[in-house]
């Protein structure tokens, strides 16, 4: 990323200013600056009020093994646009400690939290630190390098149990309880005591106002999800209810936590990218972009021109079936059960096929490449991209239009709930539609473009009262510069090949990191990669844009109808399968 | 499965001149036509898959051509349970518990390469590899995910097996309390409370052979 | 005005019904055809189990390997036992054991087993396009719905394997890319 000559001058600044608290990463090919864990809420006050770095866009940890060293990476931006400035902390691995930066910061929570769970890392000050995407009671920190599942079978894949001597072998026939448990030694299940939940409900009680007066009043605990139809997966909000009102909500999540990261970790950097497709499984093809492009920074290769325009074109398609599926949910979840969304599925479905016929495959599309795109469009499938957007796609959204904005149920349940202010949303890290929503007109493919974004012509669409009627117009109004989008590239795109040099499945990665941001259907979405020269990335960490709008559900549902939840969870758009990963 | 064919011969010979007015057919028969027909899938997503599952019930593929239109949120009033997606141990009580609460007679339908098997997360510490490990599965559809038509196919080949059965044989008109799969249970690791004894012993084991020594072993083999 | 949007929505239902009549009446005899396609009206389902939808050729479900069958009718499968596959697999559900030579126990360019686990297989194609001997494709079959899983699952050599022609059926663009390339290759040769 940058390199010294041309450091940005806030890393100047604050070497300025903190003398002893700062200094600038010295290892090759890694960027941003250390700094003291004793100074790193000074750092970052004086960042956020001082220099205007208002965006917490991510906060994770790399674990050093076998060095003692644990690393908390802050990544900021400014919501006025520019670079990045990235701070790192260093900690010891056993028991470590870090001051909690979620009070100047709402929107670290739970990337905190999920630290904590994986990690172990303990966040001082914070409000609410418990175990995010596994349970209380589970044994380890499983994104912990010495930590090992009991499935495990190698460090790093490829596997040499694999050939030349290979046994077709399942790993339950392996583990002594045939199943993909492992328990610590000395536990008695006969008198083990879990926790079920209790630590939830603690909290949510809590919450409880003291009785004023003599009208007594009942609270009750509501349980959302993790089945229930309306919550767009395996999502849970615990809620507590005076009458209908919701005094205290508390999403949890991690019921699909498919260990991504620890997976990607043991892959080959080429072998990641089909599990990125199922993180994020209605908008596949951005999920590639975005991986696409943070390990082509570590490799400084360019894909060749037609493949950037392909790369466009898929993206912005799976903007639009990502956002017309969202919007038909919405409505599902407003009351209009199914009808809509069976319009959206069909606008959807057509895309789909487009994608089947190019990469193969109807939702894992598995069609970026380091360098290019897997293989070129076939001429009809150019000839049916072309119809879609010029006849048939902005005909039904139209339609959508016509009959759903001015819709007075629609008008009625989402004018006025679930509102966020510009100042919170980008507080609590809010990014995407929600993020525009609230007024802040900020498009990664406008303040930091990508690929050929800033040739393309397309506004950023961007709405004022941070409602959830306004997220359904933002979404709408981006399906309509997604289409200008892509007529531009289709008319523009030029002949000429798919790749930079050959598709490798050994790619030699330079030792460095990267932070790779695309403006994903849901937000941003950012890969942070780092490796260390071998063919495994030594951290693969995902800054997935659903489970960081989470953040913000709490604040938006407060105070408002146990309804209305439902309505406010739909317009943040979540898929299940990014928020746990 | 095809020992079960003669369930539709009914042993009665019908006269040739009444051949064109006349159908005879099995108690059985006409009983399981109409359960087939009339499956209600439990309205339950878990992960990718479940989108294929929704894009199976929109207008393209349209499930309800097969009676199966209606998804019910409630397991109470659902016949076959579509396991569509990766089973994850803190997901799992729930799943055996919606199971439990599905009345008699009640299907399995495990959908895509996750609920099979593992699926391609497998090897994650919180995946469950394969929801038969838990609760008895009818129809298992590989693939990841099974397009929309390999679902369909997948609930073709459910409805093929509810017309082999026989009334005698399933076990819902019995007196006898059904027999509930225990609820697994979020530990240090998720267990099941039926092995718990197995659990005991290995944890308790004399030597110093830890479990996960044992497993490391297990893949030194 | 309340109520009017319950009038537009049900209009834009009627529409639709509509317009599959007009559509299937005044569309020619493709009406039908189209459905479930871009061009489609009004209604929009495809009755499966008749009739399904194009498959595209690049289209991937489950891995299989490709064999030519010789005079003698046995399978000449084209997998060397390289292992690129299985090294490349993300889910690393491939195994192959390579064949040795009887007497010299050297290792000949043949697998003597090949399984794919397709429980944990992702039909990514990945071992399909880095194989270098074009040996194993992807499958278009989707039908692939089971009442047991058991050891069935793991898919052995001889249900993996498919002939040559069957490749050539469901791909036959790759397949005439490929075959030009290998008479290429041999032409300098001769
Ligand atoms: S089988 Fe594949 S598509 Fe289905 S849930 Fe698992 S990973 Fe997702
Ligand atoms: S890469 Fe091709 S030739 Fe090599 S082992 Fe796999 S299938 Fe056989
Ligand atoms: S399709 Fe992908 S997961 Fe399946 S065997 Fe091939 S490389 Fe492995």
């Amino acid at each position: 990323m940058t390199d010294q000559p041309g450091l940005d001058p806030t890393y100047s600044d604050l070497l300025n200013e903190f003398p002893q608290a700062v200094e600038l990463e010295a290892r090759p090919g890694f960027t941003g600056v250390v700094v003291l864990t004793s100074a790193l809420i000074d750092v970052m006050t004086y960042l956020r009020d001082r220099k205007g770095y208002d965006y917490l866009s991510s906060v994770t940890a790399v674990d050093d093994f076998p060095e003692d060293k644990l690393e908390i990476v802050y990544l900021l931006f400014k919501t006025t646009g520019g670079g990045i400035i990235e701070l790192k902390v260093f900690t010891q691995r056993d028991e470590p400690v870090v001051p909690s930066i979620t009070p100047l910061y709402q929107g670290a929570e739970f990337q905190e939290r999920e630290v904590w769970d994986l990690y172990g890392v303990k966040f001082t000050g914070h409000p609410d630190l418990r175990r995010l995407l596994l349970w209380e009671g589970f044994s380890g920190h499983p994104l912990r390098k010495d930590w090992k599942e009991p499935f495990y079978e190698e460090e790093v894949k490829p596997f040499k149990t694999r050939w030349p001597e290979g046994k077709g072998v399942r790993s339950e026939n392996l583990n002594p309880f045939k199943d993909n448990v492992q328990y610590p030694r000395d536990f008695d299940p006969n008198t083990y005591e879990p926790d079920a939940d209790r630590s939830v409900y603690k909290l949510l009680e809590s919450q409880i106002p003291a009785e004023t007066g003599d009208f007594k009043v009942d609270h009750l605990v509501v349980n959302i999800g993790p089945q229930h139809p309306s919550t767009h997966g395996v999502f849970r909000m615990a809620a507590l209810l005076e009458g209908e009102k919701v005094l205290a909500l508390k999403p949890v999540i991690g019921y699909l936590h498919r260990n991504h990261e620890k997976i990607g970790e043991r892959n080959t950097f080429v072998q990641n990218m089909p599990f990125t497709d199922r993180m994020d499984y209605l908008s596949s093809m951005s999920n590639n972009f975005g991986y696409a492009i943070t390990v082509e920074k570590l490799l400084g290769v360019k894909p060749p021109e037609r493949a950037e325009y392909l790369r466009v074109m898929m993206a912005e398609l799976t903007r639009i079936a990502s956002h017309t599926m969202a919007i038909g949910f919405l409505l599902n979840d407003l009351g209009a059960f199914f009808t809509p969304s069976l319009y959206a599925l069909e606008e959807r479905e057509l895309i789909l096929d487009i994608f089947e016929s190019v990469a193969g495959s109807r939702m894992m599309c598995n069609y970026f490449r380091f360098g290019g795109v897997v293989r070129d469009i076939p001429e009809e499938t150019l000839k049916s991209v072309k119809k879609l957007v010029e006849d048939r796609l902005p005909r039904k959204v139209d339609d959508l239009d016509r009959y759903l904005t001015d819709n007075e149920i629609v008008r009625v349940r989402c004018e006025g709930i679930g509102v966020l202010t510009a100042e919170e949303a980008i507080a609590y890290s809010a990014s995407g539609p929600i993020l525009r929503a609230s007024g802040v007109p900020y498009d990664i493919r406008k303040v930091d473009p990508y690929s050929i974004y800033d040739r393309l012509e397309f506004d950023v669409c961007y709405r004022q009262h941070g409602d959830v009627y306004d997220r359904y117009l933002v979404r709408l109004d981006e399906i309509r510069q997604s289409l200008r989008i892509l007529k531009q590239v289709i008319n523009q795109i030029p002949e000429g090949p798919i790749m930079t040099g050959k598709v490798q499945y050994m790619v030699k990665v330079p030792a460095g990191e990267a932070y790779g941001r695309v403006e994903g259907p849901r937000g941003e979405l950012g890969f942070y990669v780092v490796s260390d020269g071998k063919p495994n990335p030594k951290r693969y960490h995902v800054r997935a844009p659903s489970m960081i709008n989470t953040t913000s559900l709490e604040k938006m549902c407060v105070g408002g109808k146990i309804a209305d939840a439902v309505t406010i969870l739909g317009a943040v758009d979540v898929v299940l399968g990014e928020v746990d990963r | 499965m095809e020992a079960n064919q003669d369930l539709y011969k009914p042993g009665y010979e019908i006269p040739e001149e009444l051949r064109q007015q006349v159908t005879i057919t099995t108690l059985e028969r006409i009983y399981n036509w109409g359960r087939s027909n009339s499956m209600w899938p439990m309205m339950f997503g878990l992960a990718c898959c479940a989108i294929e599952m929704i894009c199976t019930a929109a207008s393209r593929y349209d499930f309800s051509r097969f009676g199966m239109e209606v998804m019910r949120p409630s397991p109470r009033q659902a016949d076959v349970m579509i396991v569509a997606g990766t089973v994850t141990k803190k997901m799992l009580p729930q799943i055996v518990r919606l199971y439990n609460q599905m009345s008699l007679p009640k299907y399995v339908l495990a959908m895509g390469a996750c609920a099979c098997g593992g699926g391609p997360f497998k090897e994650g510490y919180n995946v469950v590899p394969g929801i038969d490990t838990y609760i008895p599965v009818d129809v298992y559809v590989t693939g990841c995910p099974p397009t929309p038509q390999g679902l369909l196919n997948g609930l073709l080949t459910l409805q093929k097996k509810i017309k082999m059965e026989q009334m005698k044989e399933t076990g819902w008109y019995s007196k006898e309390p059904v027999v509930e799969v225990p609820i697994p249970i979020l530990g240090p690791d998720v267990y099941d409370p039926r092995k718990s004894d197995l659990i005991y012993t290995e944890t308790h084991k004399p030597e110093v052979l830890s479990t996960e020594e044992s497993t490391m072993e297990g893949e030194s083999k | 005005m309340n109520g009017l949007g319950l009038v537009k929505g049900l209009a834009l239902t009627f529409k639709h019904f509509f317009s599959t009549y007009v559509a299937d009446i005044f569309g020619g005899k493709n009406s039908i055809r189209r459905r479930g396609t871009i061009d489609a009206d009004g209604l929009f389902t495809i009755q499966y189990p008749e009739e399904s939808v194009v498959i595209p050729e690049e289209f991937r479900v489950i891995p299989f390997l490709v064999y030519t069958l010789g005079e003698d009718g046995q399978r000449k499968y084209r997998c060397t036992a390289c292992g690129i596959c299985s090294k490349v697999c993300p889910t690393q559900c491939i195994w192959i054991t390579r064949m040795k030579d009887p007497e010299t126990g050297k290792p000949i360019t043949s697998s003597q087993e090949f399984y794919i686990d397709v429980d944990k297989c992702m039909n990514c194609g990945t071992c399909a396009e880095f194989c270098p001997f074009d040996a194993i494709k992807m499958d278009h079959d989707y039908r692939i719905a089971s009442y047991t899983r058991g050891e069935t699952h793991i898919y052995p050599k001889p249900q993996l394997g498919k002939p040559l022609e069957y490749y050539a059926k469901i791909r036959p663009l790759n397949y005439a890319v490929e075959e030009a390339e290998r008479a290429a290759k041999a032409q300098p040769r001769q």
